[in-house]
């Protein structure tokens, strides 16, 4: 590519086929952290449906639960119900802070290590090269032509490919349900349909994304790549290339024949030969590197090998790029970690937190909401005295059925029974057995003389007998006929 | 434009050949698969124009080879739900009205559906919230002019209120005493009347309405003005007015009489429709026990609640 002149040619045409990316196995530092990693995030995403715990007769045991039939989220000891959703909100909100304070500091680490696209591809690749042998032996097997051994290499690496598949598909939707149960159910073919075909969505999505698509889901689908840009600065680590070191590349001959002409890259392609979305990095940052590093590892091998010191591929800050190239020596990676934009965002993402973990705290498990009946909203009754109709919903937040207690407050001379009991049996408080994490809807007929102002204000509140000291209250209207 | 392409040196890649203030676009080619998708999607849209309605026509869409319509859809939608409800209106029709509140279930489903029915037939006079108005009973209130249980409420629904030519309807009629009656005497039985509500305090006028009222209402009314049910002549000495307790409303009420009606439905809704509305009026707050207990399950109760749909 010399000038753009001589590069005018023929149309190229509207659409490319993909180029087969053949990663090569490396070790090394940044290789064996995504070890680490892989096993850590594979273990939480298959082992934690599994974990039980004990919430007492009235409540599942299982400690991580999205229970979407009742409507109940279970984490632990906690437990969120739907009118208590801003905590998935924080979460959410959580998460979100978390890949800014990620981004700013360390440029794409979320796609490099612990993106699900990016560890299932990953143990896809080794799937693949434990089958069909490192990236020669897959180039030299994809060229030949289908024989014996070919089509049964194919058909076991597919094979390990769809149980993989299957075993994540089959592990989404146990947090949905009570899994020894559900895993059950799947295998009588009693579970829900919607068990079999998320099964099946999620099978096939992990299959393709994770054996075929794999660098295409990242550079064409993923708008992640596209946002983080605004997200970093010029001092997020990247995964960089150092020209200034590396040029002139040559051969390792060339270089020993003349030292003074060449850098330290001896242009041996392992950087190119490891990578997984198969770009050469030394083209300089591009929208391909999901700064997985497992180029530093191959690189640093190489430079090891011809005995120069390691980090002609590393990490480093836009900025240092600018101060190395003249000769200067690079901030500490500490110093580069924390600096006022990513300890703003820490702050913030743990003040969330701790926000959260406060008002989970606090929370009462016992809550009341009344609704006065607009329609109508007083009746009088024959002996003269008003009538208002309420519908309360008693929420009983906690697993054990209690007694709960309803007060009226602030409302002279009034009584109250429920809408399908009877006004003989009326008296100043009611009291009713609320299931075990249930909400009690009942309406209450309220009654007051006839003589007072048109509106009084008033409170009806509930306490359980056990727990939630405070219980809770609401401040209603009880309205009577205007005096004509 | 076409001879300004050029292959931009750094991306390696042609341009589309427009440029505007220095600003080219690469012409970035898509990857094969992208573009096996988009025709995959447009094979869709040939299956989706066969199968289903797509092109106007001038009288309607074509049909389409599966024949698929929205009403269609809803009316199947209807023969579903009416399916899945069967059960409970079956037992619904089977159960006597007497013994339907002893059945917890199905007085709970009875209500839901008098509830909807009630919004269709029964709003125009009684209101969406059977509050009434002047002349139109308020069905929340504990007070009945011809009965309050389930059964009386059953009845009157089903045969309506003063219904020409029908036997059965609820029947009677006030006089209308302003030619019986002189002018002074209305005002003596007014004020009487007021005197039994407590809305006004003995006089002498009242007094001397007392012996007119004796004589004239008490046939119907009662000695005591508490009324009759049997004649739906109403209670006096409550706090509930269909046309207003004052003394104006009182004397016009005595004067012209008043003739409520209600439309019967037996001959327009079917049974288990008014056996709902009977139930839902019952549960707005005034409903009474029934007047005679009746001797329990037949059909066994239990039996019927085990078809209701959970």
């Amino acid at each position: 590519m010399s000038s753009p002149e001589d590069l005018t040619g023929p149309r190229q045409p509207l659409y490319q086929a993909r180029k087969s990316v053949y990663p090569k196995a490396v070790d090394g530092f940044f290789r064996r952290l995504k070890w680490v990693i892989m096993a850590v995030t594979l273990a939480i995403y298959y082992i934690t449906p599994w974990i039980r715990w004990d919430r007492g007769a009235y409540a599942p045991n299982q400690a991580v639960l999205v229970d979407l039939a009742n409507r109940r989220f279970y984490m632990f000891q906690i437990e969120i119900w739907p009118h208590e959703f801003y905590y998935v909100v924080g979460l959410l909100v959580m998460a979100g802070i978390g890949l800014f304070l990620v981004t700013s500091a360390v440029g794409r680490a979320w796609c490099g290590y612990s993106c699900p696209q990016t560890v299932w591809t990953d143990l896809f690749q080794h799937v693949e090269r434990f089958i069909d042998g490192d990236r020669n032996a897959q180039k030299r097997l994809e060229t030949a032509p289908w024989g014996a051994e070919k089509i049964a290499k194919r058909f076991s690496k597919w094979a390990i490919w769809l149980f993989i598949a299957f075993w994540t598909g089959g592990a989404w939707i146990i947090y949905f349900a009570d899994a020894p149960t559900l895993v059950r159910d799947f295998w009588s073919g009693n579970a829900a349909p919607v068990a079999y075909a998320t099964v099946g969505i999620l099978t096939a999505t992990t299959f393709v994304f994770g054996g075929f698509m794999r660098e295409q889901v990242c550079i064409y689908m993923c708008p992640w790549p596209r946002i983080q840009t605004a997200m970093m600065d010029e001092k997020s680590l990247l995964v960089t290339y150092k020209d200034w070191r590396g040029e002139q590349r040559g051969s390792l001959k060339a270089a020993q024949a003349n030292p003074s002409a060449f850098g330290d890259c001896i242009d041996c392609y392992q950087c190119v030969a490891v990578c997984p979305t198969g770009i050469d990095i030394r083209e300089g940052p591009q929208i391909g590197c999901i700064t997985c590093a497992l180029c530093i590892d191959a690189c640093d091998k190489v430079m090891a090998q011809i005995g120069k010191p390691r980090g002609l591929i590393d990490y480093c800050t836009l900025d240092d790029t600018e101060i190395e190239k003249k000769g200067g020596t690079g901030t500490p990676v500490l110093k580069t970690l924390f600096r006022p934009r990513t300890i703003i965002y820490l702050a913030i993402w743990t003040s969330i937190g701790l926000a959260m973990l406060f008002t989970l705290g606090q929370r009462t498990r016992l809550d009341l909401a009344v609704q006065h009946d607009r329609n109508p909203v007083y009746v009088q009754l024959s002996d003269g005295s008003i009538r208002n109709n309420y519908t309360l919903k008693i929420r009983n937040m906690q697993a054990r059925p209690r007694i709960v207690d309803i007060y009226i407050e602030g409302l002279p001379g009034a009584v109250v029974w429920t809408a399908d009991g009877d006004r003989a049996f009326a008296r100043q408080n009611v009291n009713f057995t609320v299931d075990p994490d249930a909400v009690h809807k009942v309406r209450l007929f309220i009654a007051a003389p006839e003589d007072g102002p048109a509106r009084t204000e008033f409170t009806i509140s509930a306490r359980a007998r056990t727990g939630d000291e405070r219980g809770d209250s609401d401040t209603l209207i009880f309205e009577r006929p205007e005096e004509d | 434009m076409a001879e300004n392409k050029r292959i931009d040196a750094p991306t390696g890649t042609q341009t589309v050949g427009h440029e505007w203030d220095g600003i080219e676009e690469l012409d970035t080619p898509m990857p094969r698969w992208w573009v096996f998708t988009f025709w995959a999607c447009i094979l869709w849209g040939l299956g989706y124009i066969v199968l289903f309605p797509a092109i106007p026509m001038l009288n309607g869409a074509t049909p389409g080879l599966w024949n698929w319509s929205s009403r269609g859809q809803l009316e199947q939608e209807l023969k579903a739900e009416t399916a899945r409800r069967a059960p409970i209106t079956n037992a619904l029709a089977a159960i006597p009205v007497e013994q339907l509140a002893g059945n917890e279930k199905l007085y709970q489903a009875a209500i839901e559906g008098g509830r909807a029915a009630f919004k269709v037939h029964c709003v125009q006079c009684h209101g969406s919230g059977a509050a009434g108005s002047k002349g139109y009973p308020n069905l929340n209130d504990d007070d009945w002019l011809w009965g309050g249980d389930l059964p009386a409420i059953h009845y009157t629904l089903t045969n309506g209120i003063r219904q020409p030519d029908h036997e059965a309807t609820r029947f009677s009629q006030m006089p209308a005493f302003g030619g019986v009656l002189a002018n002074g005497e209305i005002d003596a039985v007014a004020a009487y009347v007021q005197t039994l509500s407590g809305k006004a305090k003995p006089s002498a006028l009242s007094a001397s309405g007392a012996a007119l009222f004796a004589n004239n209402c008490a046939s119907c009314h009662g000695t005591d003005g508490k009324g009759l049910r049997e004649f739906g002549a109403p209670n006096l000495t409550d706090g509930i007015w269909l046309y207003g307790g004052d003394v104006a409303s009182i004397k016009t009420t005595i004067t012209k009489a008043r003739y409520g009606v209600m439309p019967r439905w037996d001959n327009r809704l079917d049974p288990v429709t008014i056996k709902m509305l009977a139930a839902y009026v019952h549960s707005l707050g005034g409903g009474e026990a029934n007047a005679a207990p009746v001797p329990a399950a037949v059909p066994d109760p239990e039996k019927v609640a085990a078809n209701v749909q959970p």
